[in-house]
Parts: C-alpha cells; structure tokens; sequence
C-alpha cells in the first residue's frame, strides 16, 4: 500500500491509533482468508480492495469530491442508495464491524448496548474511521431503540448528521411514511449538491444499484451447488465490499468472479468438500471486519451457502421497479422495494421467517446458525420464534449470541462444532 | 484394541481406557495453567492403539499430538448412552459449562443448549461461592443440604452473587442458608434449561457438579422425573470419547 499518511493526517484520523487498528486488521485477514484453500482467482480483486480500503478507495472518494461530488455516509439497507447517486452523490457504508477504544465509548454509552453501536462510537472517538471522516453527510435511521437513541448521542460528535425515520409496521401508513422520509432526503440531498433529480438520472440510478443487486443474487445463486463454489467468509467479504466499492466496477468485478464460478461448478470444484455441510447464517449484519463466527464455522469443515443478513440477501435480495415513467413513479417504486426489507424492527414480521426457509431450500442447506448479537433486542427476541418455527419444519437450528470480543471463542467453537456434529 | 478417551476440560482432565467397552484405566488430573503438560503426563505411561480428544481443550491436543477430535457434547452423548441405554437427556454441569443435551432413542444428539459466557450456573460459580462462604467445594452441597429455605439468591452473575452473598452475612444470615440458596438457584437455571428443552425422561445428570449431594436431591425433587447419576460423573466425556475412538478406529476412518 502506498504511504497515506499525510491523507489520514488531513482527514483528522488519530494516526496512532488508526495504525494499530489496519495492523490488527491486516493480520486477521491473514490468517483468516489467506489461508483458505481453493479460493477462486477473482477474489483477487476483493482482497485488493480490503487492503486499499483505507488507502487507494479514500483516495478515490476524495477525488471525487474534488469533482464535486458529495459522500453520503450510512449505516443502513434503508437508506437508498438509488437517490443518493440519482443526485451526484456517493454512498458508503460506515465502520461498525470491530470494537474499538471501548473506555472512550463507556463515558458516553451504557454498557449494555449492543457490539454494533458501541463500534462506530468508537471509530468516531478513537478517530479511525476514514469514511465516517470523509463523508459530507452521515445519515442514521430510526430503526432499533438502540441506534434511534444512540443517533441522539452521536449527532453531537459530527458536524453533518442527518436523521432519517422508518415505520415499525407494513400496515397501510407505512409507504406514505417511507415515501415523505425519502422525499425529505431527497430535499436534503438537492440543497446540498445544487443538483435536482431528474427522471434520467434517477432512471440511472436504479439501473446502477438494480445491477449490483442482480450480480449479488447471481452470486447468491450460484452458491446452490454442491460442491459450494465459494466460501462463506469469501462471499461475506463481497457483500462487505457492496457497501464501499465503486458499485459499477463492483458489479463488473462480482459478474466476472461468477463467470468464473460457474467454470468451477462445471468442473465439479469448489472451495471445500462435497460433504461438507452446508449453513444459511441468519440474523444481525456482519460489519467490516466482523469475521468472527463464519471464521470459526468453516474452520469446522463446513461451508456457509448464504447469509440472511443485511450484508447479504436481506439487504441485497429485490430489485426497484424501473418501468415507471415519471419521477414520481420510480420514487414509488423505490418505496416499494424499501419496505419488503424484513429487518427484525418490524412488527409482525413472518417474511423473515419464510425467507430463511425459502433460503434453506434454494441453497440446500443442512441447517441453520442464527447469529445474534448480545443485546439486540429486536434479533435476539426474534430469534425464539425462528427457531420455533424452523424446528417444527423439522430445520436443524441453534442460536447463537456474541459480541466483537475473541472471549467467547472456545465456547463458540464448541457449540457450532457441536452443531455440525448433528447436522453431517 | 484398547481405546483411549481424553476430556481436557477447564478445572481437570480426565483420561479413560476401555478394552471391548469395559474400562482398564482411569485417571483425572487438574488441568492447570500448561494442560499440553498435563495431558503427556497422563498419557505418558499408558498404553493404548486409537485415541480421540474431548473438551474446552482438544483443540491444543488437536496440534501438539495430532489427536482426533469431537465435541464434549457428542463425546457426553455417547458415554451416556453407553452407561445407560435409553437414556434421552443429559444435564452437564462442569467448570466453566452448563449443558444440556437432548438425546434421540438411539442416543443421537438432537439438541444442546449451552450457558453463555460468562460463568452463570456453572461449577466455577459454585466453587466461587463456597469459597465466599468458608466452605471447600466438596464440604459445599454437605453443608447446603443442612441449610433452611428462604433465602433466595436472584444473581446468577458470580461478580453480582459475590455481593448478594457478602450483604446476606451482613445482615446476619445463617451461612448453610446461603449456601441452600445459591444451589437452589444453580438448580433453578438448569432446570429451566431441560424444561425449555422439553426432554423425556430419563435424564443423566453428569460432570464434576453431578457428586454434589445438594445439586442431585434439588434436581430430583424438582424434576420430578428418573435422573440417573453415574457412578463418576466426572468421566463420562471421556469415557464418550473412548466409545466413539473405538468405533472410529474399527471403522478406520
């Protein structure tokens, strides 16, 4: 990687700090996608881009806006990232997937909130977080109690936060709701860019997410085969990349690495064994470097065939409508498409549950590891009626609850071997 | 063939041989601060032909012997079943772990639950609060079962427990009360654990916790159901292991 420093030092990350956070994670990359066996050639690219992720991509960002473009920081699915380029702008997911400077982050949050809040806390106040620095605008979205009322702490650390609300139900006020939110970020954006969406560009917009969206799917697809073609960790770290990568030559990058995969599947290849057996991960987002559990279930042997997540099909699965004719018509198709998302702050919210089915069957699985993280409500409440319902179709299960910390990693390792155990 | 079965777990290890599925051999050590040490003691003047390695450290035996490995809770599943046929569930509790574990007519593991991570219920909590009270961990359930009912220890926390317990002396409380109180809660979580399972009956109760007089009485009471208490409790993982190293290695996998 070439010598970013003077960057990071203008972007006002704490150099120290943000040294030792790109060693940590440098090292666990290493030792946990490098030492894969039979990793397909067009991860190259994806391991490119972990390593530059701080360097190169910033970079890019910055030049950017250097051109005028605006970078709109997010910590969400919900927020559209169609409107978000319809209007000049760039989106980025932000760090949430690692703990960091924990003391600093108990001064300002109670102990008992959940690893993902407290991380991007402590990307903020241990200054380490380059996209959250280099965003012109960083939205939260009223979706947990926890982020809802964290958002109220963290507005007060950035100069640019912008709230975005959602609806808890899919009854009828739900899309006006959604579409009033999206039409005020939408205001948001035109006066901060100067620019006003149009037709074209928002026309534009959609067919740029909807193909990131199709190539992921492909990709999702393509994991049916036994032997699977890909690792988990692998098409984790891809659905990691969907939130930092330039989406175009994203897109291009998945489609290419599929063309491969389907060469492999021909060749009756793949990343581990034909008896390996095969997981669907369901629950919490897995945030940039948050590898733990995938890591430690396919150090078992076997292989995870897809992840019900945010960073996964959850997030990326449904593609918006794009055959209306006004501009007003595709905003509605975007809600459309936004309120399908069954995140776990709905209320009810069975689509969840036949999803995960849905997935068992369509990438034939064994099994499935429902990841919550410790003290998210919403997932881990949840997750007794999944595995309810799960075990009465006669769907192995077990729960899971963790947090960022290695603690807990014996006792993990124990339980999903134990796990596959049952389910070979 | 003589079969060895290894359960490297956090407080103490144990190793067992059997020769056409009767034991020839058994030892338990502490595992101390080097465990590898531990277990080439253990091993060192021994003989056997297969060995498979169980428990919170089959991982370090995995690399520094090349030992094959398998879960604690197969390697429990197997040496119940194995001690008692027709047995359908199993309630460990060990050093650092509660487990329960459901089992199938023929003995396959249908379903676990394990504690979380913290030492909530476990035999490290127990020992932690004997230690509070004056009491060893062997006098504990002794000095428990003549303790009166009343008192009731609602941490399951052993930093938080630690506190309730020093405020309950406090206040002038009679230590073996106390002492029935934190089993009775230790026994409250369990039990809640197999109901949630909702296993049949009979139901082993094993691991170091299992030669507790108090824990076994308040189990059975409030199960109401058959809990067979092997023999030594403490070495059914390891006698699990052995079992299943036999099949493996008649098999020659």
């Amino acid at each position: 990687m070439a010598d970013y420093t003077q960057m990071w030092s203008e972007l006002g990350l704490d150099n120290d700090n943000h040294n030792a956070l790109l060693e940590n994670l440098g090292g666990a990359y290493q030792s946990i996608f490098m030492t894969q066996k039979s990793r397909p050639q067009g991860m190259g690219y994806f391991d490119f881009v972990m390593s530059e992720a701080h360097g190169l991509r910033i970079q890019e960002l910055r030049d950017e806006q250097a051109a005028g473009r605006k970078i709109i920081g997010s910590f969400c699915v919900f927020v559209p990232e169609e409107i978000i380029l319809a209007l000049g702008c760039t989106s980025v997911g932000l760090c949430a997937g690692a703990d960091f400077a924990q003391e600093e982050v108990e001064k300002v949050l109670p102990r008992n909130t959940c690893s993902l809040i407290k991380s991007f806390f402590g990307f903020k106040l241990g200054k380490v977080c380059p996209y959250m620095e280099v965003s012109d605008l960083i939205v939260g979205e009223n979706t947990c109690d926890g982020k809802k009322k964290s958002f109220e702490i963290y507005s007060q650390m950035v100069p640019n936060f912008y709230q975005m609300d959602l609806p808890q139900t899919k009854n009828g006020g739900a899309k006006p709701m959604l579409k009033n939110e999206f039409t005020a970020f939408i205001s948001k954006l035109e006066q901060m860019t100067g620019n006003t969406l149009t037709f074209e560009s928002l026309k534009q917009g959609i067919d740029t997410v909807n193909a990131k969206r199709k190539a992921l799917l492909r990709l999702s697809n393509l994991r049916a085969a036994n032997p699977a073609p890909i690792s988990g960790l692998d098409a984790l770290l891809i659905n990691q990349m969907a939130f930092l990568d330039n989406p175009i030559r994203f897109t291009e990058k998945v489609n290419a690495l599929c063309d491969e995969l389907e060469t492999i599947i021909a060749s009756k290849e793949g990343a581990k064994t034909v008896n390996a057996p095969r997981v669907i991960i369901s629950g919490c987002p897995m945030a940039i470097p948050n590898w733990k559990l995938p890591a430690i279930i396919e150090s078992t042997g076997a292989v995870i065939v897809g992840e019900e997540s945010c960073i996964g099909e959850r997030g990326q699965r449904n593609v918006t409508a794009d055959t209306a004719t006004t501009v007003d018509g595709l905003i509605d198709a975007i809600v459309d498409r936004y309120i399908n998302i069954d995140c776990a702050v709905f209320t009810p919210n069975q689509e969840r549950v036949d999803h995960i089915q849905e997935m068992v069957k369509n990438y034939n699985a064994d099994g499935v590891i429902h990841y919550g993280l410790q003290f998210c409500q919403p997932y881990i409440m949840e997750s007794f009626s999944v595995e309810k319902e799960l075990e009465n179709k006669g769907i192995p299960v077990i729960r899971i609850e963790t947090d960022y910390s290695q603690e807990d990693m014996g006792q993990l390792s124990t339980r999903v071997e134990a796990f596959i155990e049952i389910i070979k | 063939m003589k079969n060895a079965g290894i359960d490297i777990g956090s407080r103490s290890i144990e190793l067992v041989i059997i020769e056409d599925n009767n034991v020839i051999f058994q030892k338990q050590t502490e595992s101390g601060y080097n465990p590898i040490e531990r277990v080439k003691e253990l091993t060192s003047n021994v003989q056997f032909d297969s060995i498979m390695a169980t428990g919170y450290g089959r991982g370090i035996v995995e690399v520094a012997f090349d030992y094959p490995t398998i879960t604690e809770i197969k390697a429990y599943g197997a040496g119940a079943t194995a001690l008692h046929k027709g047995i359908r569930g199993i309630l460990d509790i060990g050093g650092q772990d509660t487990k329960v574990i459901t089992l199938n007519e023929n003995g396959k593991v249908l379903k676990f639950e394990m504690n979380d991570k913290c030492a909530a219920g476990t035999g490290k909590f127990l020992e932690m609060m004997a230690t509070t009270l004056g009491y060893t961990p062997e006098t504990f359930g002794q000095a428990a079962l003549s303790g009166n009912s009343g008192i009731e220890i609602n941490s399951m926390c052993a930093v938080f427990a630690e506190s309730e317990v020093t405020s309950l002396l406090a206040k002038g409380c009679n230590r073996q009360d106390i002492a029935l109180a934190i089993h009775q809660s230790v026994c409250r979580r369990a039990v809640g654990m197999i109901r949630r399972q909702n296993i049949s009956s009979p139901i082993m109760f094993a691991g170091g916790v299992a030669n507790n007089s108090c824990m076994v009485q308040l189990l059975q009471k409030a199960l109401g159901s058959e809990v067979i208490i092997p023999k030594q409790p403490q070495f059914v993982g390891a006698y699990g292991a052995a079992i299943l190293s036999s099949v493996t290695a008649v098999v020659g996998i």
